[in-house]
């Protein structure tokens, strides 16, 4: 305190003393208020019970310029923060096992560890992960890492106001990084957007031109209403309309692309059926239960590895051909072997054998969903352009269709159980003559579309439900596929599938997606009236 | 003299044969379980059997009921509608049972609510609805739409500031009809028709890319937005998978979900979720005695201490302790006795209040938002100061305005128009 009082030095009375003593003792709160002070202040409120308190404490730890409130407001945002019930000392919690292991917040020492039950979450709401967000990204403004300085400004670019758009020009005369710079440009033009001076926002218009960002666009709307000017209104009209000509096109690529990826998982639901129906004429019910079984696969896969998904994800690639392959193997080997020829019979004993399958994983793994994780080479998206972008999980699966389409492919056309498998669809006497085991063959070959079903089960586990009743939403559409593309013909089921993905992600925005799947079966009837043999007609046993 | 004795012990005999049999049927109370165990809702019912079995084994435990000890009767209507008709039918005519629980869709529901009512027996049904309904035999302690519904959207509007709204939803009657109350409601708070995107998706709707991005373009236009989320069952799943990979967070579009509980983000990875919202009346996180006391017992008897808890187990507890008071009170398990005892009966309910059947055969229930964590539970973010009654008859919908539902005497009608004084059945046509 003497420090802070440098006129302590009294001439003599005793009450000069006491009076300065006083003076110095109001003057060590107020002076002592900086940063410091909100900072603590600040933590103190990150306890209250209502959010308001809360979020007044957030906007204190922002403003106070400490270094500590972006580690703290971080953990705040990841739900890490805790208070530790008995002593209220607020730590940074890391889950281990069922533990917890407790850093102090404040002081970055390690704090023990300690059970959930001994702590208390500090806990935020959407309004106040908003806030954390924007404050982080102020004092990300400064971050030394320009990808973040990216990041931070286009967050800022739905908030901004005149204080903002200060700061942000501020910012950008020192700004290296050439990005970064274009979008401070950016930001600062559509705040110029709001200036009071025509030509400013005349020339901020000129070089918002082209911008797809939906900011930029609002706030041409916007400008619309309000401007008076009407050489600035032209322009400001044609500049929309040609962002606008952009966004069509851009929709229409993403479109597209939403059509290829559902054609890729409709062409992978029905590839293996392609053969077992395709090439051996086996209406096979339990086609969706063996795609099933192919995801249940890579669920206990991930269980078994659980450190590593994105291993047993690949993993689970050959272990699901092999289980479903096996599985497939032995239904054809056990029940459909007998009931070659018959196909009424065939499609009611693989209906019960899929109902088997279901009730049985119902029972081992319980009815209710599984969780299988998505690693993170396969989460997040590519942004092509501001309204533009491709999930990268989608994007995998499309390139895994192919490759498995590709290995198909080859199988049947250049490997020696291709030739067996094709001599034996197309004339099982003769091949049978030449020496082709023809019921090995059979079996194989259910074998590999069942094997190839499971494949098609993995990539569905990225995408939807891991659960029993995962196969019946398959099977119809797998069908339709095939016989739309033309039946024992792998092009054919390429072909259609990827057209009905892009048909009804066309239709889908126009019609709703009830309707759009509708008019797709209302036009698959009416085709194969007309070509009953689908796209690709091509003679296999099942016409024979 | 000879001839009289023997008619006396003969009629000695029959007394003793009647009696006998009697005691013999009287021995347990039975308690109809009617939940599908197998076929596409055993993923959600399954759970609901397991709870009432609990309820009853711990009912015997305190020592039964009426000095008798509780039968469960389970029987599995494996999600064929018809079915449900049928089983409930045996259950009443062949097994006698007192009482049943059971049901989860509102098509099941109608399904077996003739049954119900021809046979006069008792249903509790635990499951959230679209309302429009109120039968003398069924007991409804799941949420009617304003104990769900409305509450949510009104704390996305006055907490969050929402201005522009996108009501999502499968393609049948509750998401229908929750949605025509929503749009009227939200039509009377002064939304206009541009600022509300409404989006029906078939059952197990499972790609979600278009409808998702037609999401994310509406959300862009510069006003808050948020989705309503009526979507049902599997087709969740992808719906918050696609949300997570295109970018979707909650800060940006808020989905607030009526029909996503604990136990269906046990199937999904929740971290990309954090934050969204779900309504309902319970949740696992709720931190009283009662409901730790619960979730224990919950994880003794199913010896599996992950598994979840969620609103519709909530529904049956309290559907379950009302019918055991109510039973006491009336002294019978008669479902005459039974349906008038009931009414005004209270008992506790998990989030720390009590919940009383009211004479529209709704409870009264506190209404909770809560934002999904990232270990698939939910954070309490708000929650109604008081209890919310339920209305069987909505306020928003022209048709069902002048309709209420009181089943005490002398009234005793479920449809009655305050308007035209006239009493119509139980239900709307």
């Amino acid at each position: 305190m003497p420090a802070t009082c440098p006129f302590l030095r009294p001439p003599g009375a005793i009450r000069h003393l006491a009076l300065l003593l006083l003076i110095c003792l109001l003057l060590v709160p107020v002076s002592g208020r900086g940063d410091e002070g909100g900072f603590d202040q600040g933590i103190g409120l990150l306890a209250s019970r209502d959010f308001s308190g809360k979020a007044a404490g957030i906007d204190l730890l922002a403003e106070s310029g400490d270094a500590r409130a972006k580690t703290i407001l971080e953990a705040l945002l990841a739900g890490r923060l805790f208070h530790v019930k008995k002593s209220g000392r607020l730590v940074v919690a890391e889950k281990n096992g069922r533990t917890y292991l407790l850093t102090d917040a404040l002081t970055s020492a390690p704090a023990g560890t300690a059970k959930k039950r001994a702590l208390k979450k500090v806990t935020i709401n959407n309004r106040l992960r908003t806030g954390i967000k924007s404050a982080l990204a102020r004092l990300a403004l400064r971050d030394p890492d320009p990808g973040v300085r990216l990041a931070a400004v286009n967050a800022m670019l739905s908030t901004l106001n005149q204080e903002s758009i200060g700061l942000l020009t501020r910012l950008r005369k020192e700004e290296k990084d050439s990005r970064v710079r274009d979008a401070l440009a950016t930001a600062i033009d559509i705040g110029r957007l709001r200036s009071g001076d025509p030509a400013l926002r005349s020339k901020a218009l000129a070089r918002l031109d082209g911008n797809l960002d939906p900011v930029v666009r609002n706030e041409l709307i916007r400008l619309l209403d309000t401007e008076k000017d009407e050489t600035v209104r032209r322009q400001a009209q044609a500049t929309l309309a040609s962002i606008e000509r952009r966004i069509a096109l851009s929709g229409l690529a993403e479109t597209l692309f939403f059509g290829l990826s559902m054609g890729s998982v409709l062409v992978l639901a029905a590839i293996g059926l392609a053969i077992t129906f395709g090439v051996i004429g086996v209406i096979n019910m339990a086609h969706g239960e063996l795609i099933m079984l192919g995801a249940y696969t890579t669920y206990v896969l991930q269980q078994l590895l659980p450190h590593s998904i994105g291993l047993a994800l690949l993993l689970s690639v050959p272990a699901a051909f092999l289980v479903s392959g096996g599985v497939g193997i032995l239904i054809e080997k056990t029940v459909i072997r007998f009931l070659y020829g018959r196909p009424l019979e065939t499609l009611l004993a693989t209906f019960g054998i899929s109902l088997v399958l279901q009730q049985a994983v119902r029972t081992i793994f319980s009815p209710l969903n599984r969780s299988v994780a998505t690693p993170a080479w396969m989460s997040g998206m590519i942004q092509i352009n501001p309204v533009l972008s491709l999930t990268v999980n989608r994007l995998t699966i499309l390139a895994f269709a192919a490759l498995v389409f590709a290995g198909l492919l080859w199988t049947m056309k250049k490997s020696s159980i291709g030739l067996q498998v094709r001599a034996v669809a197309q004339n099982r006497a003769m091949a049978r003559a030449m020496g082709v085991r023809a019921a090995r063959v059979d079996a194989l070959t259910f074998g590999l579309g069942s094997g190839i079903a499971g494949m098609a089960g993995v990539a569905l586990s990225q995408l939807t439900n891991v659960g029993p009743n995962l196969g019946q939403a398959y099977i119809i559409d797998s069908f339709m596929v095939v016989v739309f593309g033309g039946v024992g013909n792998l092009w054919g089921t390429l072909l259609g599938g990827l057209t009905l993905g892009v048909a009804n992600k066309f239709m889908e925005p126009w019609t709703g997606a009830v309707l759009a799947k509708i008019l797709i079966l209302v036009f698959i009837i009416l085709f194969i009236q007309k070509r009953p043999s689908g796209l690709f007609p091509r003679k296999g046993r099942a016409e024979v | 003299m000879k001839t009289r004795s023997a008619a006396l012990l003969l009629a000695l005999l029959l007394l003793a044969a009647v009696t006998g049999q009697a005691r013999a049927a009287g021995d347990t109370i039975k308690v109809g379980i009617l939940h599908s165990l197998s076929g596409t809702m055993a993923i959600s019912e399954t759970t609901l059997k397991d709870t009432m079995l609990m309820l009853i084994d711990e009912q015997n435990k305190k020592g039964g009921l009426l000095g008798r000890k509780l039968e469960a009767v389970v029987v599995d209507p494996a999600s064929n509608w018809p079915l449900f008709a049928e089983k409930a039918r045996e259950l009443i005519e062949k097994d006698h049972v007192a009482a049943v629980f059971g049901c989860w869709t509102s098509v099941s529901r109608k399904s077996v609510l003739p049954v119900f009512e021809e046979l006069d027996s008792l249903l509790f049904y635990p499951v959230q609805y679209e309302g429009e309904e109120s039968s003398k035999n069924v007991f409804y302690t799941g949420a009617a739409p304003n104990q769900q519904a409305i509450p949510a959207v009104d704390y996305l509007m006055n907490e969050m500031g929402v201005k522009r709204w996108v009501l999502a939803g499968t393609d049948y009657v509750y998401p229908r009809t929750t949605n025509k109350i929503l749009e009227a409601y939200l039509k009377e708070k002064g939304v206009s028709d541009e600022d509300i995107m409404i989006n029906y998706t078939p059952f197990g709707h499972s790609d979600w890319q278009s409808i998702v991005a037609e999401i994310k373009k509406f959300g862009s236009a510069g006003k808050k937005t948020a989705v309503v989320s009526t979507i049902n069952g599997d087709a969740n799943v992808p719906f918050y998978k696609e949300l997570g990979n295109q970018g979707i967070t909650a800060d940006k579009i808020p989905v607030v979900a009526f029909s996503v509980g604990e136990e269906e983000l046990s199937g999904i990875d929740t971290r990309p979720l954090v934050g969204h919202l779900a309504a309902w009346n319970y949740f696992m996180s709720v931190d009283t005695d009662i409901n730790n006391d619960f979730i224990d017992a919950w994880h003794a008897f199913t010896r599996d201490d992950k598994r979840v808890t969620n609103d519709p187990m909530e529904a049956h507890f309290i559907g379950f302790n009302m019918w055991v008071k109510a039973v006491e009170k009336a002294g019978t398990t008669d479902p005459d006795a039974v349906q008038k005892a009931i009414i005004g009966v209270t008992v506790p309910n998990l989030s720390g209040g009590y919940a009383a059947m009211m004479p529209n055969h709704h409870i009264t229930k506190p209404v909770l938002i809560g934002e999904i964590q990232d270990d698939g539970q939910f954070e309490v973010v708000w929650r109604t100061p008081g209890m919310v009654v339920g209305d069987a008859w909505s306020d928003y919908l022209p048709g069902s305005r002048d309709l209420i539902a009181d089943w005490r005497e002398p009234l005793a009608c479920g449809n009655f128009n305050v308007k035209t004084g006239k009493c119509s059945g139980s239900a709307a046509k």
